[in-house]
């Protein structure tokens, strides 16, 4: 037997180990170390949102009444959902059904389309109210009473946090895309089988992070505002 | 490492209660807590991450290993926030010397 043949034995299981399961150990491990610095990734943007948050209090709830509530709301429904249709693809890999793979990694893609255009629509709606730091800070009427108490610098250092935190989600999610794409083409090739799936299983571990990340972005960011 | 197939219901039931506990959190933004609104809004985004950890990531059938890397990520995170804001929430505690806050430039004969 020659090595192809036996490598072909043994679709999808790389020369650099034993058999499936070890690499699909090793493929778990891999994607949990990644999301680990991730986690300090993003960490590091919490943390100083924590200091600014207690430092300029009344900015911040300021600042957090100006977003629309309901779009945040809807969005983490939609980005719920998206993690959903993610979990669903890889139960469905697991089940070698191809046709609801393919349909549930295309779900997840048209939700995650579907956030990032209500995003761009958020993004817009800051230019129209001048609330961008650096690009177009001039807040007036409404919007200037509503963030004077707090102080405008101290204001803009809110929306400075706003689009850092929410920008990096959002690059999160196009790369995210991506990963979806290329796990459509290759579903469409037929290259996922009962045993070997764990490209799917590793983007859906990668994509339910992001949403993590936007489960603490929604309370953190729209819903400080004081609204009561 | 082959995770059990989990039934398709057990996807929707944890997805309708993310939907419930956004909706919560949401309704509580409205209402006065005073710093419990925090709180509140911190706990209900830690069980959504709970939630979707252990069921759509698949954490509770995952080995002990990936368990642990994940903890020990938390921990440091911890870590992190804890040591920032203890500096930043003592650093008023004790006055700095007057001799620091002089702003002329020490003078050297």
């Amino acid at each position: 037997m020659t090595d192809a043949e036996a490598h072909a034995q043994h679709a999808g299981v790389a020369h650099q180990f034993e058999d499936l399961e070890q690499q699909q150990e090793a493929d778990f491990l891999g994607i949990w170390v990644f999301l680990v610095t991730e986690i300090m990734f993003f960490g590091g943007l919490f943390a100083s949102y924590a200091i600014y948050r207690w430092l300029y209090f009344a900015a911040f709830q300021g600042g957090s009444h100006i977003l629309d509530i309901r779009l945040g709301a809807a969005n983490t429904i939609v980005l719920l959902g998206s993690s959903l249709t993610m979990a669903l693809s890889v139960r469905s890999a697991q089940t070698g059904n191809r046709r609801a793979l393919v349909l549930f990694l295309v779900s997840t893609m048209i939700l995650g389309g579907i956030f990032l255009g209500v995003k761009a629509y958020e993004y817009n709606q800051k230019f129209v109210e001048h609330v961008v730091p650096g690009l177009d800070w001039a807040p007036e009427g409404e919007t200037l009473a509503r963030l004077a108490p707090g102080g405008l610098n101290h204001a803009e250092m809110y929306f400075i946090f706003y689009f850092a935190m929410t920008g990096l989600h959002a690059v999160h999610m196009i790369i995210g895309m991506g990963l979806l794409l290329w796990l459509v083409l290759r579903a469409r090739k037929d290259s996922f089988t009962t045993s070997y799936f764990a490209p799917v299983e590793v983007v859906g571990l990668y994509w339910h992070f992001v949403d993590i990340v936007w489960i603490f972005l929604f309370p953190l960011l729209y819903l400080i505002g004081g609204r009561y | 490492m082959s995770h059990p197939i989990v039934p398709q219901k057990t996807y929707v039931l944890i997805f309708v209660c993310l939907i419930g506990l956004t909706i919560l959190t949401t309704g509580v933004a409205f209402i006065d807590l005073g710093p419990f609104n925090t709180v509140a809004a911190l706990a209900i985004a830690f069980s959504k991450m709970l939630l979707v950890v252990l069921f759509f990531m698949g954490v509770r059938h995952s080995s002990g290993m990936v368990k642990i890397v994940l903890v020990a990520g938390f921990f440091w995170l911890a870590l992190l926030i804890a040591f920032t804001m203890g500096d930043y929430h003592t650093r008023s505690w004790t006055p700095a010397p007057d001799s620091w806050s002089n702003t002329a430039p020490p003078t050297h004969p």
